[in-house]
């Protein structure tokens, strides 16, 4: 049922792109964000095509996985592609009625929705070659700098990873608490939004109850364990950039650059 | 009325890497008003079989059909087999949302169209029924102890009148009190009421001691189907699956090899119990001539 969010969920193959420094996969995934936002001809789009591509093949990961990220934003995708499809003045192409299309608007739409779609797929790459644990551990190394400027970075990089580990938890919670009071009867399906709205109540209730009661659960068990924060505490398995880190920095950087020159 | 289960399969995650049987090729049919166990390692399909009796998983093959119909035929009301097919899950406990005990187990007869009233009537038999004193009724369900709290869930799905009651290791977490007292609650709803019961447990004694029959799942496989004392001779087959006989089945077949002839398909203490007082009375004990009997009659 709620089984199609992808995003966070780990796909266990191995490959290169799952092998790499967590590090280097974020700063590829920050690359390849900010090449969207420059590439504003056909010829960047065609790059940025060849390197998603590429790196998708690298991942081996099954194309399905990284499409299946895309229903979620289907509905903002199409908002976004009608308003510049429409909205954009221009050299009109189409009239029906008081809509109008414009070249403008399509070349447009088009980016627009291209730049959504390679978005979601760049992102998806990445949190399906890394366990949401290597995901946090480089987000804290990357950012450890801001510790000098007292920001909480091992804290925040705890409650993340914690975060992201609950969510296939409770999703299965979800489903099994859902299960149960259908056997009861329930109905989730019909009935009108307020209707509904009130249906969720069984739902939500005892998923709330057992959030809270895993939460104090974890606590007990990390404080047992001798758990304090960040301060003076080792990793068992310490990041530590290799070859392919690298070439990984050199080939992003080389794409990059290859983006912004052909505009 | 019956549970057919007919060449049932099922798929996870069709489609994909993570591509798995959790049933493969599981036919049974289960008769009006019997008690079956059924038993298997964790993740043998258990749980997933019983959630197709009563419609909540949608077989990928096979089919299953109650009463003769067809479940996931078209225009079949799931919702209206769900209340004849009452499956309570594991933890039932953790499903409690209401804010006293006896609107909780309203929710099943309300969903089915009854009246507040008659809804409440169904309530008050069913928290009888599990044996929850009535002092607790108008408490908060998350006041109780885990004991009570797992009866209010039970109650939750009896209220609901079902003809078959699954319930998936209804004893798990309890201590060995409130796991007899509720084992034995739900013996009387089989016998007094005439209840077909589906019982899945991990606890060979218990499963040997109540049900008139076993389904024993491996790997998503049934692999035995048959009286406990039956299954129960396999019970090398069984430790293999990580399963294992009842331990009296291991000291009946202990005081085999030591040469005594107490009959092997013994599968509860009481059965053993009379096995071997039978074989302690004197005469027989002068009859067969043994000098071991005497001592064994000392430790009785």
């Amino acid at each position: 049922m709620i089984r199609d969010i992808t995003l966070g969920q780990y796909y266990p193959v191995d490959s290169v792109l799952h092998r790499m420094d967590p590090r280097t996969k974020l700063f590829g995934t920050m690359v390849f964000i900010i090449s969207l936002f420059f590439a504003g001809s056909l010829a960047a789009y065609g790059v940025a095509t060849v390197f998603l591509i590429f790196v998708i093949r690298l991942s081996r990961v099954p194309f399905g996985f990284m499409v299946r990220g895309l229903k979620a934003i289907l509905f903002l995708l199409l908002i976004s592609v009608s308003f510049n499809l429409f909205l954009t003045p221009g050299t009109e192409v189409f009239r029906l009625g008081f809509l109008k299309i414009t070249w403008e608007g399509l070349r447009l739409a088009g980016f627009m929705a291209l730049r959504l779609i390679y978005l979601v797929i760049g992102s998806t790459v990445m949190t399906l070659t890394t366990t949401p644990n290597q995901l946090t551990d480089g987000m804290e190394r990357s950012l450890g700098f801001l510790k000098r400027v007292r920001v909480p970075v091992h804290e925040i990089s705890m409650m993340m990873s914690i975060a992201l580990r609950f969510i296939p938890i409770l999703v299965e919670e979800t489903d099994k608490i859902m299960k149960a009071q259908m056997a009861r009867g329930a109905d989730f399906e019909s009935g009108n939004l307020i209707q509904k709205a009130k249906n969720m109540v069984p739902l939500l209730v005892p998923l709330f109850i057992s959030a809270f009661r895993r939460a104090t659960d974890l606590a007990m068990a990390m404080e047992a364990r001798c758990y304090h924060g960040g301060d003076g505490r080792t990793k068992m398995k310490p990041l530590q950039y290799e070859r392919r880190d690298y070439v990984g920095y050199l080939v992003c950087a080389g794409y990059l650059a290859a983006v912004v020159l052909l505009g | 009325m019956s549970i057919r289960a007919d060449h049932l399969c099922h798929l996870y995650g069709e489609g994909t890497a993570f591509e798995q049987y959790a049933l493969k090729d599981v036919s049974f049919e289960i008769g009006d008003g019997e008690f079956v166990g059924l038993i298997g390692h964790t993740g043998s399909g258990k749980s997933t079989l019983i959630q197709h009796l009563n419609g909540l998983l949608q077989a990928s093959s096979g089919k299953i059909y109650y009463n003769g119909e067809d479940i996931d035929g078209d225009g079949y009301d799931r919702r209206n087999l769900r209340s004849r097919v009452g499956l309570v899950f594991q933890y039932p406990e953790h499903q409690l949302f209401e804010v006293d005990v006896l609107s909780d187990v309203c929710f099943g007869p309300k969903n089915q169209g009854l009246s507040r009233e008659e809804a409440e009537v169904r309530a008050r038999e069913a928290l009888t029924l599990v044996g929850l004193e009535e002092r607790f009724w108008d408490k908060s369900p998350f006041e109780l102890s885990g004991g009570q709290k797992r009866r209010v869930a039970i109650a939750g799905v009896l209220a609901m009148q079902p003809e078959v009651l699954i319930l998936d290791e209804p004893t798990a977490g309890l201590d060995p009190r409130g796991r007899d007292e509720i084992l034995d609650e739900i013996a009387a709803l089989h016998k007094d009421r005439g209840m077909t019961i589906v019982l899945v447990s991990h606890s060979m004694e218990d499963i040997a001691r109540y049900a008139d029959r076993i389904l024993v799942m491996n790997h998503g496989e049934k692999r035995f189907d048959g009286p406990p004392r039956e299954v129960f001779a396999h019970y090398r087959e069984l430790e293999e699956m990580g399963l294992a006989a009842p331990q009296i089945t291991y000291v009946v077949h202990k005081l085999r090899e030591h040469g005594i002839s107490i009959p092997e398909d013994i599968t509860t203490v009481e059965e053993a119990r009379d096995a071997i007082l039978e074989l302690l009375r004197p005469e027989r004990a002068k009859a067969s001539g043994r000098q071991t009997w005497g001592k064994a009659g000392s430790g009785e």
